[in-house]
């Protein structure tokens, strides 16, 4: 077997040093009755490598890959380009087979990468200090929440009705069960991100805001106010941001006053992958450093003065703390924080502006001509590169019908929020720099087919 | 013949005596230092060329940003250069012996990482129709069959994102059982020899942690356990193979006498490696039990993940486990059961945990790695594996207290202590003697019911001859360590850095790059 270098005559002068008759010798501590005697039954026998790759590409066929047709889903994961660079960085077997930096002196590249990932992550969004990732956007909210409780001792939270349902939901999967109270509501199709009516329903309980932003029908709301009305109320403001790209076209969270702020990395850098790994982004003010969640990297020095880098703060932590630690966390998304790194490192903040511009202008051009549809009717004032249409009918089937015309077309409202009547017309589209003039055109003209 | 010094050094050769001279960079000729992205890249460049934005009125809501950022910019030239000479101050799989206890670093096989970059799953968007994913939902459900069938439970959630997601998973289906039942027990039982992650990942969810002694054989001790059991009982969490690499032999009595008293066994199954193919934990009366996609089933550990956590359920657990899920239908069709359809389908779920799937280019990472082994080759893995370990433990247990290795053989690793060192020198010395030797360290200082710990954990991926020669150089730090070698102390000598400052680090926290000060000019 190609992966398997023991010979047999190695295996044999082995066991004589081990002193064991058999490998089966070795395996005395299994109780006899629970011990298989041969492979398990029913299961493929080993398979060569040209056997396994045909496997996966009949099964990759049978997927619309998001390249390969005119493509406008987002709802918290975004198609971007990612510089063929990255893609071969990561795969420098230091990066991809080396594990957590627990022997610094022989993980220097981790370390200062992170070291590196964390300072992109907080001047990003404008907070003072950053984590070395969360697994994703959406647990990445719920530790935010969690740590919201720790500092303010308080158990209810507030989350924005535009905060992406799933976030909402996993947070919900929680709070059932620590006892915490969320106080949620479903979106409606206008204007209006509900922040200021979010302000009214803090009270001497609450621990914390929760806003999304921009939000999940794409929706741009300034926070400053909030975070003021927050604040007086000895609450915390938590922003998420599922679309981090939209920062290097719109004010930081941070800079409104943000106390913690998380997000969904995977636009930069990390790719679709039907949902994961992805990379959850944290970050906060400095004074709540001690009671963040995860793995952090920190400047020292070594034995000859030199510059280095080590994990730090690990009392607040499992491996260390147990039951007493900030979360329990332990692998994170490393390898997903490097991609996240590089692509912004060639980014840089020019780059990232005119990505950021470039993905505006093309939503604006779509939204304007899906919108001359007859009965098609936007429902943002504000967005950045996704926005929500009001179609005639119910959004669920359009998409549908568009896909067997191969165009993938958005996010139906109805996925979100099933069962949701005053929603199932909504469509959520999301335009990045990959869709061209002739895939929104191509997208308007089949939307127009199905709805006629 | 080879030699277990590989380089090339013979005895009759002397010792060249030629002191190192520091040079103008700092650099050491392969050993190229690299200053920070803040220091090299500026704002103004960019190694990404974007076509200009067409003219439109912004619709932004007047919210523009117009405060700088303070991201460098590399160009692609820069950018490859900074990350390559990053990548080599890091140790991998892919240089050498990686020994790390208890995370089972074994070889990624390339062909995953070939498979996994398909457009047709790395170009899929988690919320695209099911009839445009059914490949995608295939994987799932493949691999999902596969993690069922070497396990012998019920069910399985895909959910979880790494190993403490998995515990997570677990025992959030636990509470949901209770819940169903109507009891609402507190306590959860941990072995002092746990992962950290189990005490936390109890009090995550919401459970009081108590701990559960060990035996001085390094196994549960199953007296003091049964006369804890009792109706405030939620669960016990067993690692097994456990942490001192040793199989828990009264599994099955333990989950018999814990399902009588009406809890449920989870059991961690980080080290699974060393039973895969020869032990289903179904067999042993496990309810839940996580399995780590980058330990067992190969997939790259990269630098602290991504993982990915599935978790296999009992009977009992499995109407609790989270959506979404791929389901197969009769007509070869799949499905993701999501909220809207779990009030039919899975109606007790105890709901989501993940925005999305779960870890899919994991999944197709660890179904490739399976398919390729099969279950004969997965069986001769754990077999390997364990093998690998009781020779490291035989060939060293002269030379370095083996605290249980005169009860028999171990596991999938072997677990030595720091008695008989030398006064003043510790493990650390160990781990940092074995950096400059080429190697990187065992797991120190885990499990923490032995003094000074030193897990080995070698895998099945290592041959003989590697074996030898770490073997060599343990015996070989550790007599150094006996008889108290200075120059151990302060190892390494040939790492990218010395012994890193951890005390400093923790007292200043400095997190983020801030641009230095300037210097105030002396009068």
């Amino acid at each position: 077997m190609r992966y398997l270098p023991l010979t047999q005559s190695g295996r044999q002068a082995m066991l004589a040093v081990v002193g064991a008759k058999s490998v089966d010798d070795l395996f005395v501590d299994v109780p006899q009755e629970a011990r298989l005697s041969g492979p398990i039954a029913g299961l493929p026998m080993h398979a060569s490598e040209m056997a396994v790759e045909r496997h996966f590409a009949s099964m990759a066929h049978k997927n619309m890959a998001a390249g390969d047709h005119p493509f406008f889903l987002g709802a918290g994961a975004y198609k971007h380009h990612v510089p063929a660079s990255v893609d071969h960085l990561i795969q420098r077997g230091e990066f991809l087979t080396a594990y957590t930096p627990y022997q610094p002196e022989i993980a220097q590249g981790t370390l200062q990468m992170l070291f590196e990932f964390q300072t992109q992550v907080a001047r990003l969004f404008g907070c003072d200090v950053a984590n070395a990732s969360m697994y994703d956007g959406s647990t990445a909210c719920w530790e935010a929440i969690g740590m919201a409780g720790r500092i303010t001792k308080r158990k209810k939270a507030v989350l924005a009705s535009g905060l992406h349902p799933h976030y909402v939901n996993v947070a919900k999967t929680m709070a059932h069960f620590t006892g915490d109270t969320l106080e949620t509501a479903l979106p409606t199709l206008d204007v209006d991100t509900g922040f200021a009516a979010l302000a009214d329903s803090i009270d001497a309980e609450t621990s914390c805001v929760v806003v999304q932003y921009p939000d999940i029908l794409g929706r741009i709301g300034d926070m400053s106010a909030l975070a003021e009305r927050c604040h007086a109320a000895g609450a915390l403001l938590i922003a998420v941001v599922t679309e981090p790209v939209a920062l290097g076209a719109i004010k930081s969270p941070g800079e409104m006053g943000a106390d913690i702020v998380v997000g969904e990395g995977q636009s930069i850098g990390v790719g679709l992958q039907f949902g994961g790994p992805y990379v959850g982004l944290f970050a906060c003010k400095e004074k709540f450093v001690r009671q963040m969640p995860g793995r952090l990297c920190g400047e020292t020095v070594d034995a000859e003065g030199k510059r280095g880098f080590v994990l730090t703060l690990s009392t607040r932590e499992q491996h260390i703390r147990r039951e007493k630690a900030t979360s329990n966390i332990c692998t994170n998304s490393g390898l997903c924080a490097l991609a996240f790194s590089i692509h912004m490192s060639l980014l840089g903040e020019r780059g990232l502006r005119d990505l950021a511009a470039l993905n505006h202008a093309k939503a604006v051009q779509a939204a304007d001509r899906l919108t001359q549809i007859p009965d098609v009717t936007l429902v943002n004032d504000s967005f950045f590169n996704e926005f929500t249409l009001k179609l005639p009918r119910n959004a669920r089937d359009v998409v549908h019908k568009l896909a067997e015309k191969h165009v993938l077309g958005g996010v139906s409202l109805g996925r979100l929020y099933p069962g949701i009547s005053e929603l199932e017309n909504g469509l959520l589209v999301a335009v990045t720099e990959v869709v061209s003039a002739e895939d929104i055109e191509t997208f308007a003209a089949s939307l127009q087919e199905v709805l006629s | 013949m080879s030699t277990l010094n590989a380089s090339g050094w013979r005895p009759e050769m002397t010792e060249n005596d030629v002191t190192t001279p520091s040079t103008f960079t700092g650099n050491r000729a392969l050993m190229l230092e690299e200053a920070l992205i803040f220091e090299i890249g500026d704002e103004h460049t960019t190694g990404v060329d974007l076509d200009a934005a067409p003219s439109v009125q912004s619709r932004l809501g007047g919210m523009d940003r117009n405060r700088g950022i303070g991201l460098p910019g590399l160009s692609e030239p820069q950018t490859v250069r900074h990350y390559t000479r990053l990548s080599r101050q890091n140790y991998g799989i892919d240089l050498g012996f990686f020994p790390l206890g208890s995370c089972t670093m074994k070889h990624n096989p390339r062909l995953n990482e070939k498979v996994a970059r398909m457009k047709g799953f790395a170009d899929v968007h988690p919320l695209q129709p099911q009839e445009t994913v059914q490949g995608a939902l295939q994987v799932i459900n493949e691999l999902a069959f596969w993690l069922i069938e070497l396990t012998g439970m019920h069910g399985v959630a895909m959910a979880p994102k790494a190993g403490a997601h998995g515990e997570l998973c677990g025992m959030l289906c636990i509470k949901a059982a209770l819940e169903a039942r109507g009891e609402d027990r507190k306590v959860v039982l941990v072995p002092e020899s746990a992962h950290g992650t189990n005490p936390a990942t109890a009090a995550f969810a919401g459970f009081t942690v108590e701990d559960i002694p060990a035996t001085p054989e390094g196994r549960v001790d199953l007296a003091a356990l049964k006369k804890r059991l009792g109706p405030d009982v939620a669960a016990v969490m067993i690692t097994n193979p456990n942490t001192c690499g040793l199989f828990e032999s009264d599994l099955k009595t333990i989950s018999d006498a814990v399902h009588a008293a009406g809890g449920y066994v989870y059991c961690d199954g980080a080290n699974f490696n060393a039973i895969v193919g020869k032990v289903r934990p179904g067999d042993l009366g496990v309810d839940a039990m996580h399995i780590n996609l980058h330990k067992t089933f190969s997939t790259p550990h990269g630098g602290g993940g991504p993982g990915s956590g599935p978790v296999v359920l009992s009977e009992a657990l499995a109407p609790f486990g989270p959506i979404p899920y791929a389901a197969r239908y009769a007509d070869g069709s799949f499905k993701l059961v999501e909220e809207e359809s779990a009030g039919e389908e899975h109606p007790q779920t105890f709901g989501r945990m993940t925005a999305f799937h779960g870890q899919m280019g994991m999944f197709t990472r660890a179904l490739s790695y399976i398919m390729s082994h099969g279950a004969d080759g997965l069986k001769q893995v754990a077999e390997d594996a364990v093998l690998n370990a009781n020779y490291i433990l035989r060939s060293l247990e002269d030379t370095l207290e083996a605290p249980f290795a005169a009860f028999g053989p171990c596991m999938h690793e072997a677990l030595f202590t720091d008695n008989g060192l030398a006064e003043g020198f510790t493990t650390l010395d160990i781990a940092k003697g074995l950096i400059d030797e080429g190697f990187h360290p065992m797991t120190v200082y885990f499990p923490l019911v032995v003094h000074g710990a030193m897990l080995v954990e070698p895998t099945e991926t290592e041959s003989k001859a590697a074996l030898d020669q770490f073997i060599g150089a343990l015996r070989s730090v550790a007599n150094r360590a006996k008889q108290g070698d200075p120059a151990l102390k302060t190892a390494p000598h040939f790492a990218p850095r010395r012994r890193l400052d951890e005390t400093l680090a923790a007292r200043k926290p400095q997190l983020v790059w801030k641009e230095p000060e300037l210097p105030i000019a002396a009068e």
